[in-house]
């Protein structure tokens, strides 16, 4: 490690922690509808949209109707982005001619289950890439099909946050607000502004912004190259501020046409945690006490840093076995260029790797600037970790905070239980309703996660079979030994975590992972936003309890650290064993030269 | 009851679809193109009226008197429709030892060293013998492209620290004195060397 890579790491965290209150307090206003700086320039787009929708803002949903409303809204958009994909061939602005007749030798057909997957993967926010852009997908696909789904998947996200908060918020209310309203006001007011600015600072970096065809080199030495162009940079902006993640291009953010300098680069960590961190802030303003949403960014901050050093640590240590063939890795030699360098930009090199992997799973980005992978197994094991944990880190846009709201509602529930006290948190009591939705919400993914990922460790379907080409599904995996455990492990975690980051060598593009992947990522997304949504509702009707001296304060520096200890704990218990049959062991082995 | 929200999902979506997915993009895009066309088309480099590749993508060089980028796993080798790691994983046999079609990090070390005529107790530095995330990294490290510099300058025919002036000219440094690492643009070097002989002739 170096001290301007951690420079650059203690920087990152302090304008993520300066930028919390303004943008907190400007989302609270937007979604309250109060006026703000921008409210006079958009206020007629918005009441437009709603003349157009047909719906009524002011109309106040209960929890089932909020619920259906998004239920509705994701299926519809589901099926129109299923619709795009299939139909690429016959759609505009596809200048290489993808799914046609004249696709070029090097297209990847996008077959039903494909697009199936992708339409499911970005309705989800999930974003996970078993297609490869330059080689796949129109221009039209990019915007139209999934670009859009960066926009309301993130949108969602947030309003489904929002809508927890008013259930703390609200006192002995039906309504939890007007979904509608909510989608359209947080597109408008928050994701565009940002996302119009950020764009085009990506293009002054290098992103490129064009409908042009692919452009053929001759490259100095006479070979052939050919350079992807297209509509990246719009596209980028949102994949990230929306942590949704879902590449233009195969390689992701280590692609230099997605992030071509370290400056974008840090500009992109930004833009991840840039709104979850925000959303704590606007908790803390809604329910009229600040100090609760500090307290809970304290413990996403401990949870990251501690995350980051380890990560860090493993990556600059190094590989061994590479050390051995009289390779020199040594970080003191090297600065941020030696340690674990494949699968790694020069250009980002250690710190800005290991920050990113990082950033990119404490939230559900699944943004990537280099392979996961072929990280050092206990580098490796940080990302997987994270999503395994939930994604409450900072998390999604919404996700995070909701996901971390149901860890603060176990946790005083918990401490209930050692004091014999009926809970309470941030003015409500927490009763059956509440406990049992917390419960559903952490096994439905823990379930996912281990059951699916057992499936298809043992899996044995005949060679050539249609719904896995490669015959038993253990043997889509790029590495043998432990490290193959973990690149099914990791798929499963993260299709549904919805975070979309990978470890890429496992060969997805099959009907089987396609189709079960598909399943966990819907799993992951609506299983939990389901009973999110439930509990603000039942939330919602309850009477404001005022503190008294048997409250259990949850403002303190004890409660983060019990909440860090109930998420440690949860997460531990539910994926140790797994966990040590994949990187831990794979640690171990590696110092000791195994190769597999 | 659900059904009464499916009207309103597909007129949002509608509106939605198209604000985001078609207005947005086509919005950015005239404003980059007459802001920014260098940046907007690829920040391509033309020679003689000829694209010869892209500022920010590296390229395969193999010939002795340019400088070498980084192995690949991008299709054949810096191949722009494939972008890609390799995704081995630290303990993976192939990665270390390679096999028929696929150079491992030994034998990659071991090229290094006979291609720039190294003595076996000289460690090579680590970029040179992984391959990046991208398989289109532009970039080394400025010891990986020190040691390359006698090799370029004999078969060159030019002194060896006129090669090394230039890697120093065309180090970039960190963005903002801060943000990355220090790192040499293969492409651009060898187009500088290029031009070098050109002048002097």
């Amino acid at each position: 490690m170096t001290a301007i890579g951690w420079f650059q790491i203690l920087l990152f965290a302090v304008i993520i922690a300066l930028c919390a209150k303004p943008l907190g307090a400007y989302i609270y206003a937007v979604l309250e509808s109060k006026n703000h700086f921008l409210s006079r320039l958009l206020r007629p787009l918005e009441t437009n949209s709603y003349r157009l929708v047909g719906i009524d803002p002011d109309h106040d949903m209960t929890w089932i109707e909020y619920s259906q409303s998004l239920l509705a809204f994701s299926l519809v958009s589901l099926l129109f982005t299923y619709a795009i994909l299939r139909l690429q061939g016959l759609l505009p602005f596809n200048p290489m001619q993808f799914s046609t007749a004249n696709a070029p030798s090097w297209a990847t057909a996008l077959t039903p289950d494909l697009a199936f997957n992708t339409a499911m993967s970005f309705t989800t926010n999930t974003n996970w890439q078993a297609y490869s852009g330059e080689n796949t997908l129109s221009y039209l696909s990019q915007m139209l099909g999934l670009a859009f789904h960066n926009w309301v998947s993130a949108a969602a996200g947030i309003v489904v946050a929002v809508a927890l908060i008013r259930g703390f918020a609200r006192r002995t209310a039906q309504g939890l607000g007007n979904f509608w309203a909510d989608m359209t006001r947080t597109c408008l007011y928050i994701l565009l502004p940002i996302c119009f600015v950020y764009s085009l600072f990506l293009v002054y970096q290098g992103v490129p912004q064009n409908f042009n065809a692919y452009t053929e080199a001759t490259t100095i030495e006479g070979s052939k190259q050919i350079i992807p162009q297209g509509p990246i940079a719009s596209q980028e902006s949102i994949k990230m501020l929306g942590t949704n993640g879902g590449g233009f291009l195969n390689a992701n953010s280590s692609h230099p046409f997605e992030n071509p300098t370290p400056l974008s680069n840090f500009i992109q960590l930004l833009s991840i945690f840039l709104i979850p961190a925000a959303l704590t802030y606007t908790f803390g303003k809604a329910i009229g006490d600040t100090r609760q949403g500090w307290t809970l960014l304290s413990a996403m901050f401990l949870l990251f840093f501690a995350g980051v050093f380890i990560c860090y640590h493993f990556e600059a240590q190094g590989n061994p076995n590479v050390a051995r063939q009289n390779v020199e890795i040594s970080t003191k030699t090297l600065g941020d260029t030696g340690g674990n360098m494949e699968g790694k930009e020069v250009r980002f090199g250690l710190a800005n790797s290991a920050l990113f992997a990082t950033v990119t799973t404490d939230a559900s980005c699944g943004a990537v600037n280099a392979m996961h992978d072929s990280y050092t197994p206990l580098g490796g094991l940080i990302p997987l970790l994270n999503i395994q944990l939930g994604e409450i880190v900072f998390g999604g846009v919404g996700a995070g905070l909701y996901g971390m709201l149901i860890y603060a509602v176990l946790t005083v529930f918990i401490a209930g239980l050692m004091v014999g006290r009926t809970p309470e948190y941030v003015g409500k009591k927490i009763e059956k309703k509440e406990v049992k939705m917390a419960m559903l919400f952490v096994l439905a993914a823990a379930f996912c996660i281990l059951v699916f990922t057992g499936l298809a460790c043992i899996l044995n379907l005949p060679e050539k079979s249609l719904l896995n080409p490669q015959g038993a599904t253990w043997n889509n995996i790029n590495n043998s030994g432990p490290h193959g455990l973990s690149e099914i492990l990791y798929a499963f975690s993260s299709a549904t975590g919805n975070n979309g980051s990978a470890f890429a060598g496992l060969s997805v593009n099959t009907p089987f992972y396609n189709t079960l992947l598909a399943l966990a990522m819907f799993i992951g997304r609506f299983l939990m936003i389901v009973p999110v949504l439930a509990m603000a509702g039942s939330l919602a009707q309850k009477k404001y309890v005022p503190a008294t001296s048997g409250t259990f304060p949850t403002y303190t520096w004890l409660f983060t650290l019990l909440l860090i200890s109930i998420i440690l704990i949860v997460g531990a218990l539910t994926f140790f064993p797994a966990l040590t049959l994949g990187p831990i062991v794979e640690h171990f082995l590696m110092n000791e030269h195994r190769l597999f | 009851m659900m059904l009464s929200q499916i009207a309103p999902a597909i007129r949002l979506t509608v509106l939605l679809a198209i604000a985001t997915g078609i207005i947005f993009p086509f919005v950015i895009t005239a404003i980059a193109q007459l802001m920014l066309p260098h940046q907007s088309n690829g920040s391509l480099i033309a020679v003689n009226q000829q694209t010869v590749g892209s500022e920010l993508l590296g390229q395969l060089f193999v010939k002795p008197e340019y400088f070498h980028g980084r192995p690949s796993a991008a299709g054949s080798g810096y191949s722009g429709e494939s972008s890609s790691g390799t995704n081995y994983g630290p303990t993976s046999k192939k990665l270390i030892l390679g096999d028929a079609s696929f150079a491992g990090v030994k034998q990659l070390a071991e090229n290094y060293r006979k291609e720039n005529n190294l003595e076996t107790d000289i460690l090579v530095p680590v970029d040179a013998v992984t391959r990046s995330s991208s398989g289109l990294d532009p970039d080394i490290s400025p010891q990986n492209a020190f040691l390359q510099s006698e090799r370029v300058a004999q078969a060159r025919g030019i002194n060896s620290n006129a090669v090394n002036e230039l890697i120093k000219r065309h180090t970039n440094n960190r963005d903002l004195g801060l943000f990355g690492q220090p790192r040499v643009n293969v492409l651009q070097l060898n187009l500088a060397l290029d031009s070098l002989k050109q002048t002097k002739q």
